[in-house]
């Protein structure tokens, strides 16, 4: 019988969450009672609102054990990520005018970096091992007299493999090397220690540990002290570092969700990690599925899996009853293959059929269970349609053969 | 993204999905794209000795949009000679299932597997009057 059922499971927790309930309804009240501009100082309206953004402020600073001070309100990560390389390359421009990234970063960093190459700046983009990670030896090779910035996400986006963040930090600040870090996926999913770290900068955002969207923070360390070009000018809030009116209800959710997310990660990540380990038992006696992204060094959250010789949009076409993510950008139409996947070394075909699966706080066993049925029904469906299935069950190397591109 | 509901159609229920046995007479087939693309599609016709189309079948690698293409000519090129097969053009196919542009390439596809499944049937069945035929035009043709 066909699996089938009314709502998806929503498995694309990744992409955005939900915002938790108790985040919601902690916002609603600074739309409405208490709706003034915290930069109002001669009335209570402004006072409350401000005592609000600054109580938000000492959450997520706690959650990353930072100083509130070293806490700076955006509209997002793609923001804070804009601010700290483009703010911190041009102030220190005059020191020298080489960056390093690698290949797998998120495009609000690879597209600054393009960016700023444009402006000027040469720009190294690191290739990744095959299991995700930077290679340290390699990273140190690659630092240049005239390097002033580096750009590492801590968890990687499509794959969720977690990259060695305090290595990299002890290296570049034996260099006085500012070193940034994109930690959009990481909040709530894995630890993160500023006060060890030897990180300058890091970014944030709300809507991936549910909160809302449209509100970030990037945190810009004290001592060391690390200066940066703002990007938005006007009124000088945020220390000059970011102007524009702040948004009470947007920074209170955000407050809110890191406050939980701190006080109860340590429980949620062990369910998510047994969720998705029942998961991947579930598929593993499958043919032909890989793992993408080392499985040790990665949030519990994800799972990246291709599988082998069906196509990643007929995929998730065919399992519309999951809403998850394809790792073949077919579905945003530049029929590219994921350039993560890519970067691991996996080739064409394994990029173009890989599924993202990411878990969340509302995921139950219920929803894997019924996930793990319906691909298994699913992938054999489509690969009784597929002509590479067949060849290779036929025991011809789909290596040799000559395809014609088009 | 939103597919037409004759896109979702063929693909939930594919026509013709499958490979003739080895033995079965007068089998052309045509393969086309590459897995590096996101899509190959596989086309087998089974001619008879009257030069007219009996039976077709596919297989597909590919997104919803290139199953479905494959899937709609094997209906399209059943009953017809070889010559009104090499008329199917691929913008046809794409009107059929309102395929958006980004999937345009998919038609394309599809008409190249018909057109190399007919050059595999005149490389095994001989039969030089299809590639003269080929050029004819199915509206012509029909006009006649």
């Amino acid at each position: 019988m066909t699996t089938t059922r009314k709502n998806p499971i929503y498995l694309d927790n990744s992409a955005t969450t939900a915002v938790d309930p108790r985040v919601a309804q902690k916002m609603i009240p600074w739309l409405t009672e208490h709706f003034g501009n915290p930069a109002s100082r001669s009335h209570p309206f402004g006072w409350e609102a401000e005592e609000a953004v600054e109580n938000a402020r000492a959450e997520v600073a706690k959650l990353v054990n930072a100083d509130p001070k070293e806490i700076v309100w955006t509209s997002g990560a793609t923001e804070s990520d804009n601010l700290a390389i483009k703010g911190a390359a041009n102030f220190y421009k005059t020191k020298g005018k080489h960056l390093i990234t690698t290949k797998t970063e998120h495009k609000a960093v690879l597209d600054t970096m393009r960016e700023l190459e444009r402006q000027g700046f040469e720009v190294t983009y690191m290739d990744v091992e095959p299991d995700g990670l930077l290679d340290l030896d390699k990273f140190k090779a690659a630092l240049r007299p005239d390097t002033i910035l580096v750009s590492i996400m801590h968890v990687n986006n499509e794959i969720g493999v977690i990259q060695p963040i305090a290595e990299i930090g002890e290296i570049t600040r034996a260099k006085g090397i500012i070193f940034h870090v994109d930690a959009a996926q990481s909040t709530g999913k894995a630890p993160i220690d500023l006060a060890s770290l030897k990180v300058d900068l890091m970014s944030f955002s709300a809507h991936k540990t549910y909160g809302p969207k449209g509100i970030g923070a990037l945190y810009v360390r004290r001592k060391p002290r690390v200066r940066l070009e703002a990007q938005m000018h006007g009124g000088g809030h945020e220390k000059g570092f970011r102007s524009g009116t702040l948004a009470t209800h947007q920074i209170v959710g955000m407050g809110e969700a890191f406050r939980i997310a701190r006080e109860e990660m340590a429980a949620e990540n062990e369910r998510i990690r047994m969720l998705r380990d029942r998961l991947l038992a579930g598929l593993k006696d499958m043919e032909e599925i890989y793992v993408n992204g080392d499985l040790e060094q990665r949030v519990p959250h994800n799972l990246n899996v291709s599988f082998n010789f069906v196509e990643g949009e007929s995929l998730i076409m065919g399992m519309k009853e999951l809403a998850v993510s394809s790792g073949s950008a077919c579905t945003s139409a530049s029929l590219e293959p994921s350039y993560v996947l890519r970067a691991l070394g996996r080739n064409d075909e394994l990029a173009h059929s890989s599924i993202r699966f990411t878990l969340g706080r509302f995921t139950t066993e219920a929803d894997i269970d019924f996930a793990v049925k319906l691909i298994k029904e699913r992938i054999g469906k489509l690969r009784e349609m597929s002509p590479l299935w067949e060849m290779y069950k036929d025991g011809i190397d789909l290596n040799t053969v000559q395809w014609a591109a088009h | 993204m939103a597919y037409s509901e004759k896109v979702i159609d063929h693909y939930e229920n594919p026509r013709n999905v499958g490979s003739f046995g080895k033995d079965v007479e007068g089998v052309a087939t045509g393969m086309v794209g590459a897995p590096a693309c996101g899509d190959v599609m596989k086309l087998q016709i089974r001619v008879n000795k009257q030069g007219i189309i009996e039976d077709a079948k596919f297989k597909t690698y590919g997104c919803g949009s290139a199953i479905a293409s494959s899937s709609l000519v094997t209906e399209w090129v059943k009953g017809k000679s070889v010559a009104e097969a090499a008329g199917i053009k691929n913008t046809q196919i794409a009107a059929e299932l309102a395929l958006p542009p980004v999937k345009i390439h998919c038609s394309i596809l599809a008409e190249d597997a018909i057109k190399a499944a007919l050059a595999d049937y005149q490389k095994k069945f001989g039969g030089g009057e299809v590639s003269g035929a080929a050029r004819v035009d199915p509206a012509q043709k029909a006009a006649d």
